[in-house]
């Protein structure tokens, strides 16, 4: 008992016999935290699924109106994000703390950018008539309750999205703060890496985003 | 023995003093009385809403309450009872106490997530008695749209966003389980040494992963169609009703197995103990378990037989339904089974468990008769249905959640409570939940609907049985409440085994120190060796 005391390596919760013990479960812990993330978003998926079935020339209209150019340009920025989001791991790995710091201050930055894009794609959609609700308006053929699910879900799903984005962005505030400080180390990054898997997976969310909502129909010749 | 005493003085319960401790404290086992305490306020505020319901039932003429006020007793009963007692009941205070002690760790893996859980679950609940001190909601606790999203004057968004924060606390007490049972085993406790009640919280704990994150996309959605007449579930804004029910019983079918899972989990531990017998069919029951939870997944259109749904869909979901009875049976002829030549006594958490294995034979058997589509589309929201899943949910999750109240209390709290009073406690839940429930079955075949503050008059004797009957169950559920929190000052003392139990809890004092054991343990037998650990320990 008084061995097992003495012998704690820094950092190592009360619960837990060993580091290797302990980043496991971080690990585990934060897949199987994706996993209701992928079930919590499944359901509007779904959704997505049976309107576009229900309203399909509603659905290519309203996939015109968004801008491919900003989306493309986002799909972009996000993935670059991606990739400093894996460097700071790394830096966190080989013990570098300024250098995580900074590599989570730049995921961060286009991480911002991302929204930006997003502010303005919204604006636009604002300005066009095109959020659901009394003030939408639909001058096309199609009929406009039809192009109006397609707004809903585009904002339902996007926005979700982005409301995940500022979460993670606050997270990754207090994250650099920490790597500055540094509370990280080769042997305990836990944190880093569990930041890192949550960061990926609202990427990879987008990867869906995108094409469901901006590329899908664009060539189905309507 | 002089060591041992000395360190029942120092336990979980003495070790820091004062609400700040109990209200901070990262403990697994002062977590699982924080929700103890919450879910008895919850059971007994939905008993309350029963109460008023059986008095209205008592006489044919609605003649006690409003039909809106009934609408509101339903609906309040439903969501308490479910969402805020029955969900939480069995994993969150003994699951989150006996977990740890089951699997020799000190903690869960994340003891700070799981207090967190717990202010999540009060939150949530205080949205919901928010919403209910102000005339509460009446859509059924079902939410069905388009009339939650559109018609219903009532605090549909308030309790609807309590059921979704509520719901963070569920998956978050499921992630902390399969961590905990992936990574905290003591040394030798291999994945079939485990207890059965550990295997069955395991299967539910993928329930409240897979599952709960659909209820809260589901509730955002009715949320934002309420608040800001997005149309995803109402026709007049161009969406789809029946989509509404796919995803609610997406989750809210497999939401019956996180309540009934735990049970099964427990009556294992207790038909063994006082059996004093190795279980029959160890990886059977396991294994069930975990079919149970995935077929749990496949079955949510039987509650959709009549809406729109197609006749193919309807037939496949029919025979999926009936699929989930070969586990459900595995378990109950096992159970019976490991009873066959065993050295039964007749303690009280036995006779819960023999409670249980009857009423959730007779529950499951008519969710047979339900899956079958003739069948169902003749009862379909009669009072038929009520009794099927009252049987399965209080003669089944209830009565095994009050066997393992009075099997681990000791445990729990260092003290015995007293055996006549708890016996016959035991014997009113059993009588008056059958006088309840039973003439339920008989109205609803007879084509009394669920739902309606009023009837004809030849319902009234079988509806003045299941008020009789409630009574009797009301009484049976105020007992145990008075002489637990008797035992708590005045019971005597409980020595560290005194069922005379195999399983790692039993080998720890009672009640247990902040760390679980004293020496961390390892294992090298299987679960319920009985025969290696005759009844001689007893005498702790």
């Amino acid at each position: 008992m008084s061995s097992e005391t003495t012998t704690r390596a820094w950092g190592l919760d009360h619960q837990f016999d060993s580091l290797e013990q302990q980043r496991e479960a971080s690990f585990l812990g934060m897949w199987i935290f994706l996993v209701t993330e992928i079930m919590f978003f499944g359901g509007l998926f779904a959704a997505y699924i049976l309107y576009r079935w229900y309203n399909h020339d509603g659905f290519v209209a309203g996939s015109h109106e968004l801008d491919v150019t900003l989306g493309a340009f986002n799909t972009a920025v996000l993935i670059g994000s991606s990739l400093t989001m894996a460097l700071a791991v790394w830096a966190a790995q080989v013990g570098r703390r300024k250098l995580t710091a900074l590599y989570i201050l730049l995921t961060i930055a286009l991480g911002l950018v991302f929204l930006g894009v997003k502010v303005i794609e919204y604006r636009a959609k604002f300005e066009h008539h095109l959020f659901p609700g009394p003030g939408f308006e639909w001058p096309g053929p199609e009929p406009a309750a039809s192009v109006e699910m397609f707004f809903n879900l585009y904002f339902l799903m996007t926005g979700l999205h982005a409301l995940h984005m500022i979460i993670g962005i606050g997270m990754l505030l207090v994250l650099a703060w920490l790597a500055w400080r540094g509370v990280f180390s080769p042997e305990n990054h836990n944190l880093v890496e569990g930041m890192g898997l949550y960061w990926h997976f609202v990427d990879i969310v987008w990867i869906f985003l995108f094409p469901l909502l901006y590329l899908l129909g664009r060539n189905a010749g309507a | 023995m002089s060591e041992r005493q000395g360190l029942r003085s120092l336990n979980y319960l003495n070790a820091t003093v004062g609400l700040k401790s109990w209200l901070l404290t990262k403990d697994h086992k002062r977590i699982g009385i924080l929700y103890l305490i919450g879910i008895t306020l919850f059971f007994f505020l939905g008993g309350a809403m029963a109460v008023l319901i059986r008095l209205e039932l008592a006489t044919p003429a609605g003649d006690l309450v409003q039909p809106d006020t009934y609408n509101r007793l339903f609906t309040m009963h439903g969501v308490m009872m479910i969402f805020f007692f029955l969900i939480p009941s069995i994993p969150a205070v003994l699951g989150n106490f006996l977990i740890p002690l089951m699997i020799g760790a000190k903690d869960l893996a994340f003891p700070k997530l799981n207090l967190a859980s717990w202010y999540i679950y009060m939150i949530g609940g205080g949205f919901a008695l928010w919403a209910m001190l102000n005339g509460g909601v009446d859509t059924g606790w079902t939410f069905y749209t388009p009339f939650s999203t559109t018609f219903s004057n009532t605090y549909v968004i308030a309790t609807a966003l309590g059921i979704f924060i509520l719901g963070f606390s569920s998956i978050l007490t499921g992630l902390n389980f399969v961590v905990t049972i992936h990574r905290m085993r003591a040394p030798g406790l291999t994945w079939f040494r485990l207890p059965l009640f550990v295997w069955a919280h395991y299967a539910t704990s993928l329930i409240q992963i897979l599952g709960t994150p659909v209820l809260a996309i589901t509730i955002l959605l009715v949320a934002a169609e309420r608040l800001f007449h997005i149309g995803i579930f109402d026709p007049a804004l161009g969406g789809d009703p029946v989509l509404f029910q796919h995803l609610f019983w997406f989750y809210s079918h497999p939401a019956v197995y996180i309540m009934v899972l735990p049970a099964m989990g427990v009556i294992s531990e207790l038909v063994t103990a006082f059996s004093r017998k190795r279980v029959f069919g160890y990886k059977l029951i396991a294994f069930s378990s975990i079919a149970i939870a995935v077929l749990g997944f496949l079955v949510w259109g039987h509650h959709m037989f009549l809406s729109s749904q197609s006749v193919y869909a309807g037939v496949v979901f029919s025979v999926l339904s009936m699929l989930v009875a070969v586990p459900s049976a595995v378990k109950v002829f096992n159970w019976t089974a490991t009873l066959y030549q065993g050295s039964i006594s007749w303690d009280t958490p036995m006779l819960y468990a023999l409670g249980f294995i009857g009423l959730f034979t007779i529950g499951g058997l008519t969710g047979v008769m339900l899956a079958t589509l003739g069948i169902d589309i003749h009862v379909h929201d009669t009072y038929f249905v009520v009794a099927h899943f009252h049987y399965i949910m209080v003669g089944g999750a209830i009565m095994a959640y009050l066997g393992g109240m009075h099997f681990w209390w000791p445990k729990i709290t260092g003290r015995l409570y007293p055996a006549f009073w708890s016996k016959l406690s035991a014997l009113m839940v059993f009588v008056g939940f059958n006088l309840t429930f039973f003439p339920q079955f008989v109205l609803g075949y007879l084509g009394m609907p669920r739902r309606y503050h009023a009837y004809p008059e030849e319902f009234q004797v079988l509806n003045v049985m299941s008020s009789a009957g409630a009574t009797v169950l009301g009484v049976g559920y105020l007992i145990p409440m008075v002489y637990f929190i008797w035992s708590m000052r005045y019971g005597k003392r409980a020595s560290s085994n005194p069922w005379g139990a195999v399983g790692l809890e039993w080998q720890t004092p009672s009640p247990p120190p902040t760390f679980n054991f004293v020496d961390s343990p390892t294992v090298d037998h299987e679960a319920y060796d009985y025969t290696v650990r005759p009844g001689d320990q007893k005498v702790a």
